[in-house]
């Protein structure tokens, strides 16, 4: 269930990903959309294991939550998914991408769930290949 | 052999697993090997180039000739210094062992980027490489390959 405060600030979206890549994708969004504070970046830079569940787990918060990853199978992925278990209403995507984020950060007061498929179905669309 | 508190991740999955082209990747720790929550973890989005294995430590050292033996090519990966004495104190057959990712944590001091070592397990290296275990530091397969002696 969502609180009023949770409506009004919406799912949280955190990127968590390897060397500066998560800092660089909410940078663009912010820019092309023009919403801030939406997502939070995390870097595994200089983690290790422990190091990083504490840094993802402070940015997850305990409201709804999306957590992208960038690859999955690495130490950011593990990180995130192993919050799942004891922390309802979290969700994991790996193959975090600009499209994906876009979209997520106009999506937010949608439920959990719908801002999850939205945001993954646009990710997937956003990837096109042209060719001569 | 590598050491690497993050054990399977980017760096392995990615950077070795294209320069070195492991079948296996064998994951020894007891914690890990006991917990089918987190061998889920572990197992999770690696590519199914790789056939993943979790062992305890004792049945790692068990498993080594076997894998020295075999065509398969065997990444064994474990977290610490203190599980890669274990290691290679039971299974003498470890001659070579890389050092890829020691992160900062309690007393350890800054030896590489990717490298931190306490004074404990400066100690145990330096006796494993006083028995004859060639130990370097890298963490990518592009990057330099550092010897034991130039960390201590």
């Amino acid at each position: 269930m969502s609180s009023d405060s949770d409506q009004v600030n919406g799912v949280r979206g955190v990127v968590v990903s390897h060397a500066d890549l998560g800092a660089a994708l909410v940078h663009a969004v912010e820019s092309i959309t023009g919403i801030t504070g939406a997502l939070v970046p995390v870097s595994n830079d200089g983690c290790n294991r422990a190091t990083l569940d504490e840094r993802v787990h402070a940015a997850v918060g305990d409201t709804p939550c999306v957590v992208f990853v960038d690859l999955a199978g690495g130490s950011c992925f593990r990180s995130a998914a192993r919050l799942t278990r004891d922390r309802p209403g979290l969700t994991v995507v790996a193959g975090v991408n600009l499209p994906m984020l876009i979209d997520f950060v106009f999506q937010r007061d949608a439920s959990l769930e719908d801002a999850v498929k939205h945001a993954v179905e646009a990710g997937s669309h956003g990837i096109r290949v042209v060719s001569h | 052999m590598r050491v690497d508190d993050r054990l399977i991740h980017g760096q392995v999955v990615v950077g070795w697993g294209q320069a070195v082209c492991p079948d296996r990747i064998l994951l020894a720790d007891d914690e890990i090997a006991e917990s089918e929550w987190e061998r889920e973890l572990y197992r999770a989005g690696v590519p199914p180039d790789f056939e993943v294995e979790f062992t305890t430590i004792e049945e790692a050292a068990q498993r080594v000739d076997e894998l020295m033996r075999s065509a398969m090519r065997t990444l064994i990966l474990v977290a610490d210094v203190h599980a890669l004495v274990r290691l290679c104190n039971d299974a003498p057959q470890i001659r070579e062992v890389n050092l890829g990712g020691l992160h900062m944590d309690g007393d350890r001091v800054r030896k590489l980027p990717y490298l931190f070592l306490s004074d404990e397990e400066a100690g145990q290296l330096r006796e494993l490489g006083e028995r004859g275990v060639t130990i370097t530091a890298q963490d990518l397969p592009t990057t330099t390959r550092v010897p034991l002696e130039r960390l201590l």
